[in-house]
């Protein structure tokens, strides 16, 4: 596992965009995101901005650190519920809730990564899903989350006591600025002297220690923050539709997520936003298709892992590359040449 | 101390069968934590697919009966031969293209294929389940004085681990297995040494596809045949083989029939935690043993 740098890596390869470039892509996209709800329906977008954020915070850990969660629908569901019955039966103010929603997700995330980080590469992504699955048992079967009907008619109430959070606008404003905060954290976390180390483990973890490295504390580190914005994404998406379902906790969920990041490129910045734009238009359109919804996403995976492993804004970056630089190129293909074996 | 958690010792009859119970359970976890193994020690491939095949095996023997009139009995050669078949082409068609990049590339792949072949069935025949009945040999129960244990389930403990000690003694004890054995350790060599490592491969998870239609075709009379059997069914098996360590053939075995007795166990006890149980007893068994009851490598 730890041998197979580069392309045959999960997430190496994909090279991101110089810092100016992705400093302009960002200006430009959040000039777009803010004009948005005037061309779509603010619902759509609010749905997708929480998807983007929730395989943002994925996309941390399988594509910088190498480590496939199978379970991270676990964080993103229990902090839809903590915050729907905080805000529904305790009234708490939506932020509140949302903080408290994120907090659970938080600990959550302590106590998984403390025991998945004992296991490596496969066996990780079985112990993640496995606990994961717990936490749907517990969902279902607890009494405040309300079983299969979940929590509904979640109030959004008033933002600071005065904004009206029932408005569709405002709601998407504080929406974007949630998910705006959430990128900003892991841009800074991917762009740091931690982001780097969290590279180098996922390139080579044995080398890492060796350096002196103490690589559990940096991948429980990153877990947790992984978690912890996929709880905030969770939370801020439990007020948006005003409910948290079981649909949330499912490991349906916590496959869409790594489709998600599939499709938009693991270990990219903005792959996964894109990643998830795509698959809720996707969904939209073929919501009335029932069982369709399943095979398109199987399809897509078969297709992604067979012949589409960058994503495409991988994909997209590779082509600029080659394009700008086509020499470097090949000295960068021969070095990432998988290697043999373990 | 019992009474002071108010736990009642239920009288014997329950226990006993929620053991039987368990002990069904923990035959089905170990037929298909012991396919997950063979597959994942030649292949390095977690096969997701493997609660779909499952699923397959058990329809594949209600399509035999519904629209041909075939049996339980030839069902029980026939499923897992089919399915073997499709695992064959699977493999040849997609999981060969990915053997080279990391493994978590094969849990992708293979999760893909699952949602593809669950979908179709699920737009065919949606979440209900189809009666698949007892063949009439294995009707009727036996009364051993102390509680009824009806023949089918007997039948499907005393099956099960036949079949899981043959397939240990397949790879353990024949010069087929040391081949295999060899391939697990060192597909370079062995192919040096004139054997034919790819197609050893390529059959490795028929045999795997294979064992798990043979447990769906079991399964089939005593749950339900529906297209979402294998899926709630596969994460379990997946805790199993955490716990279990997928090091040793016979690891995955007695871990999977442990697991269905304690699960039984706690339906009895504490019945609320019954779905969470395994988990648990992973998060436990991570903490104190990393590497699994049976693991070898951390």
């Amino acid at each position: 596992m730890a041998g197979a740098p580069g392309a045959a890596g999960i997430g190496g390869g994909a090279a991101a965009l110089s810092p100016r470039g992705n400093l302009i892509l960002t200006v430009v996209l959040v000039a777009l995101a803010i004009a948005a709800p005037f061309f779509f329906y603010p619902v759509f977008l609010m749905k997708a901005l929480c998807f983007a954020l929730f395989a943002c915070a994925f996309n941390l850990l399988l594509g910088y650190v190498g480590l496939l969660s199978f379970g991270h629908a676990a964080f993103m569901g229990s902090a839809a519920y903590i915050t729907a019955y905080g805000v529904k039966a305790w009234g708490l103010p939506p932020l509140i809730g949302i903080l408290a929603g994120t907090a659970v997700a938080a600990f959550l995330g302590t106590v998984f990564g403390w025991l998945a980080i004992r296991r490596q590469g496969i066996y990780f992504a079985m112990v993640t899903l496995a606990l994961s699955q717990m936490i749907f048992f517990v969902a279902l079967q607890a009494k405040f989350t309300g079983g299969e009907d979940g929590i509904q008619a979640v109030p959004r109430g008033y933002l600071f006591g005065v904004i009206d959070l029932g408005q569709p606008l405002t709601m998407y404003y504080f929406v974007l600025a949630i998910f705006l905060i959430g990128f900003a954290i892991i841009y800074r976390t991917i762009h740091s002297p931690f982001g780097q180390v969290l590279k180098a483990i996922r390139e080579n973890e044995p080398r890492a220690i060796s350096l002196g490295y103490k690589t559990d504390q940096y991948k429980l580190l990153a877990f947790i923050l992984s978690a912890t914005l996929a709880g905030l994404a969770g939370a801020t998406k439990s007020i948006v539709f005003q409910l948290a379902s079981l649909t949330d906790v499912t490991w349906q969920m916590s496959g869409e997520v790594v489709l998600m990041t599939l499709i938009g490129g693991l270990g990219t910045v903005f792959g996964p936003v894109v990643g998830a734009f795509i698959s809720v238009t996707m969904e939209n359109y073929l919501a009335q298709y029932g069982s369709w919804v399943t095979i398109i996403q199987g399809v897509i995976f078969v297709i992604c892992v067979l012949t589409f492993r960058r994503g495409v804004v991988g994909e997209i970056a590779h082509l600029v590359r080659r394009f700008a630089a086509p020499a470097k190129e090949e000295v960068v293909h021969a070095a990432t040449r998988p290697a043999p074996g373990e | 101390m019992l009474s002071a958690l108010h736990i009642a010792i239920p009288p014997t009859p329950v226990l006993l069968s929620q053991l039987l119970i368990g002990l069904i359970n923990g035959a089905f976890y170990a037929m298909l934590s012991l396919g997950l193994a063979v597959i994942f020690g030649l292949l390095n491939i977690i096969n997701f697919t493997h609660g779909a095949q499952y699923m397959l095996g058990a329809f594949c023997a209600w399509f035999l009966l519904q629209f041909t009139g075939i049996g339980y009995w030839p069902a029980l050669v026939i499923a897992p031969l089919v399915v073997a078949a499709v695992g064959i082409v699977l493999e040849r068609l997609f999981l060969r293209h990915i053997y080279r990049l990391d493994h978590l590339y094969g849990l992708l792949l293979t999760f893909g294929l699952a949602l593809i072949i669950e979908g179709v069935f699920r737009n065919e025949y949606g979440s209900s389940g189809q009666p698949y009945s007892i063949p009439s040999q294995l009707t009727g129960a036996q009364n051993l004085g102390f509680m009824f244990l009806p023949n089918y389930r007997a039948w499907v403990i005393g099956a099960s681990v036949v079949v899981c000690l043959g397939t240990w003694f397949l790879i353990e004890r024949t010069r087929l297995g040391a081949y295999l054995r060899a391939a697990t350790e060192n597909p370079t060599l062995v192919q040096a040494f004139g054997i034919n490592v790819p197609r050893m491969v390529t059959l490795t998870y028929g045999f795997g596809a294979g064992l798990a239609a043979l447990a769906g075709v079991m399964a089939a009379p005593i749950y339900q045949v529906s297209p979402l059997m294998g899926s709630n069914l596969i994460v379990v098996v997946f805790a199993v083989v955490v716990i279990g360590g997928m090091g040793s053939i016979l690891g995955a075995v007695v871990s999977g029939f442990v697991l269905g007795l304690v699960e039984g166990l706690t339906k009895v006890f504490y019945p609320e935690a019954s779905n969470t149980v395994i988990f648990v007893v992973m998060a436990i068994v991570l903490l104190v043993k990393p590497a699994g009851l049976f693991g070898r490598t951390a």
